[in-house]
């Protein structure tokens, strides 16, 4: 089985500017102040083109897409 | 360090008397490295041999040794995670942002040296040569006292460096501290990397609260039976709490894991009311009905049932003259404002939160709908774990405080006394 | 006119087009990536558009920019020597003048390289070099005053109006929106900031 990619959000960077949002509706929705709330799991392969600019177009480079095979950021 | 019977009978300190990191007495006085040798016995270096340091490491796994700080991780995992990589450093974290906690600060100004013995050895045992320890202001005499005392006596291997605290209740989380030390900023960092791989000057840093080195510092000496000799299977050993609120005599005690909660107020002097609701863990833990908790364990197994668990050892009791609902707003407003404001979310989502749960403190019309959407909204998506923290706390409030929820939403509040249970300092100014 | 001349009026003149294009698509740029930074509420176009649309554009100017110093160069009627292309004042032709345009080149270069390595360099580094935009379009700008001899024709003289307009009010924009907002104190909840960023900047290094 072949690893996805999970799509995550550096909360310390991240200014809440949107584009990511803008660029990726389907798995990212802004909470009531801006700041983006990214759904869990992997990236679906049809928007794996979308997940990748909205990385790169993120002002801030706060979004990072990771192999789902690494170990939770979050210790 | 094998646990013989030998070494038991010779132990200072019976497997299963207590208090066994607090001294006998109820005194003030810090205990001098010649008392604590007496008490204790003396703790063998580990020494360099890496077989000698695996050894150990199995031990304290062998142990069962969790975190004493609040998240409870196991101690011999974070000791291998550091172990394994170049160059590591010890940091003993004493700060103990928690206003309503004291733990830290009696333990290390009544066993300096028993927390730096534990210091030094887990330096040993990953293969640092450097152990910084950062305490609270109020103990840093003493902290400093016993450091010289033991330079003096050139028994450690290890440097150690005491330096004291930010004070700032998110100064305690383990990044924030090796922040603090590196930069002289206590906010916590992003992860990853995680700091057990990059912490301090991008060394493996090891991050462990005093209270659980101190522990380490007698699985040094007595080994891991030793260690098991009290508590529960799944959660062995002792565990310092403070107790305050509706207590007779509020203080810093320490227990068994899994002893009753009943019993453990009676080490406080027991309640002249029964208390209404007890506070569980710290400002990150969760609310209980007094009654319904009480004739539990206090093991986090066991208070699992009711949404709870030990953390990092506080239980506070609510008494029937207070409103939780009104504590609590108070509590999370401070929370709030002690955000280290690095990430949305937490910044604006928390004070919105506690604006809500003021609102509905006083009285005044609120949107519970919204509170709970918020809450859902900021649970997570921190960088640390102090939005996460509130929105446990917020949400067992709204369980337990149901009916006062009812009472405000009518305008009355059951709350008769003036002064506050929860401790909470004043606010700072921008 | 000899085929000589006639292809140095050649060169000549589609440096001066090439140079009235780059001036206007700096200027755009400039408005574009203050537009993306700014922008409260994006009205029709989502604000990634803005982003890349600058990216785009800037990259683009690579092509003019190409053109606009070959051209310039191959010119035999104006001296003004390969070095001058990136070295300023190095030219013989208007010294001045080429050498602002040369600056403008090097300031610009400076933001696009990091731009590309942005990933690499970090935000920090990034973006303190992105300030030098700042310095490079009115470098740009004076150039294209003084370099050439153009200014006697009505519509270029608009051009230049009407640049030196839009990114005049773009940096207006952006100074606002730079020191607005701004408190120590906590925010309101429900609408952060555009300048959330400086906020916690300063608390980060506030010791």
């Amino acid at each position: 089985m072949t690893a996805g990619t999970r799509l995550l959000v550096d909360p310390i960077a991240c200014d809440g500017r949107g584009l990511c949002a803008e660029i990726l509706p389907e798995l990212i929705t802004l909470d009531d102040w801006g700041f983006p709330i990214i759904r869990d799991g992997d990236v679906p392969g049809p928007l794996t083109a979308e997940a990748r600019e909205a990385v790169r177009v993120c002002p801030k480079l706060a979004l990072r897409l990771e192999s789902s095979s690494k170990a939770s950021s979050r210790p | 360090m094998r646990s013989t019977d030998s070494r038991q009978r010779h132990a200072g300190q019976a497997a299963d008397q207590l208090p066994r990191l607090l001294p006998a007495d109820s005194g003030t006085e810090p205990a001098g490295l010649a008392e604590h040798l007496a008490r204790y016995g003396p703790l063998r270096s580990a020494g360099l041999n890496r077989q000698r340091r695996e050894a150990l490491i199995d031990e304290v796994d062998r142990s069962g040794l969790t975190g004493r700080g609040g998240a409870g991780f196991p101690a011999a995992r974070k000791l291998a995670a550091v172990a394994a990589g170049h160059a590591p450093i010890v940091v003993a974290n004493g700060t103990e942002g928690e206003p309503a906690s004291s733990k830290d600060k009696v333990l290390l100004a009544r066993s300096p040296q028993l927390v730096l013995d534990g210091a030094v050895l887990a330096a040993e045992i990953v293969g640092a040569s450097q152990a910084v320890i950062v305490v609270h202001h109020s103990v840093r005499e003493i902290v400093d006292a016993a450091a010289a005392e033991r330079a003096k006596a050139g028994a450690d291997r290890v440097r150690i460096r005491v330096m004291t605290a930010a004070d700032r209740f998110v100064a305690g989380e383990a990044s924030a501290v090796v922040h603090w030390i590196e930069d002289g900023v206590p906010a916590p960092t992003r992860k990853p990397p995680r700091i057990s791989e990059r912490g301090l000057g991008g060394r493996p840093t090891l991050v462990h609260n005093v209270e659980t080195l101190a522990h380490l510092a007698l699985i040094g000496r007595y080994g891991a039976s030793w260690f098991r000799a009290v508590g529960t299977a799944e959660e062995p050993g002792s565990m310092l709490v403070t107790i305050l609120g509706a207590v007779n005599q509020p203080c810093v005690c320490e227990i068994a894991i899994g002893t009753s909660l009943a019993e453990t107020l009676s080490l406080a002097g027991g309640t002249s009311a029964p208390p209404q609701a007890l506070l569980l863990g710290g400002y990150y833990g969760s609310w209980a009905d007094a009654a319904a908790a009480e004739t539990l364990p206090f093991s986090s197994e066991s208070l699992a049932v009711l949404g709870a668990g030990t953390g990092a050892g506080l239980i506070a009791a609510l008494p029937q003259d207070a409103c939780g609902l009104v504590e609590t707003a108070r509590v999370v407003r401070y929370l709030a404002d002690e955000s280290a404001r690095q990430c949305g979310p937490c910044l604006f989502g928390l004070d919105a939160i506690a604006g809500e749960l003021q609102r509905l403190a006083e009285g005044r019309t609120s949107d519970l709908g919204l509170l709970r959407r918020w809450l859902g909204q900021v649970d997570g998506r921190g960088a640390c774990s102090h939005p996460d923290g509130v929105v446990g706390l917020v949400r067992s409030a709204l369980d337990v405080f149901k009916p006062e929820l009812g009472q405000h939403a009518h305008g009355w509040c059951r709350a008769t006394r003036a002064a506050n249970v929860l401790p909470v300092p004043p606010r700072r100014q921008p | 006119m000899s085929v000589a001349a006639a292809g140095s009026q050649g060169l000549w003149f589609v440096s001066r087009a090439s140079g009235l294009v780059l001036l206007v698509l700096f200027s755009v740029v400039v408005v574009l990536g203050v537009a993306a930074r700014t922008g409260a509420a994006p009205r029709h176009w989502p604000r990634f558009v803005f982003v890349e649309l600058h990216r785009t554009l800037a990259l683009f100017l690579i092509a003019f920019l190409a053109l606009h110093v070959i051209t310039a160069i191959l010119d035999p009627y104006v001296s003004i020597g390969w070095a001058a292309t990136v070295l300023p004042f190095m030219s013989g032709y208007r010294t001045l003048a080429i050498g602002l345009g040369t600056l403008a080149v090097d300031l610009g270069g400076a933001v696009l390289l990091t731009s590309v390595a942005r990933r690499r360099l970090g935000f920090r580094a990034w973006r303190a070099v992105h300030w030098l935009a700042y310095l490079a379009w009115p470098a740009a700008f004076a150039h294209s005053l003084t370099a050439g001899n153009d200014l006697g024709i009505w519509w270029v003289v608009a051009i230049e109006w009407g640049c030196a307009a839009a990114v005049a009010i773009a940096v207006l924009a952006r100074l606002i929106a730079g020191v607005g907002h701004d408190s120590g104190s906590s925010t309101p909840a429900g609408q952060p900031s555009a300048a959330f960023e400086r906020v916690t900047d300063r608390e980060r290094t506030h010791r």
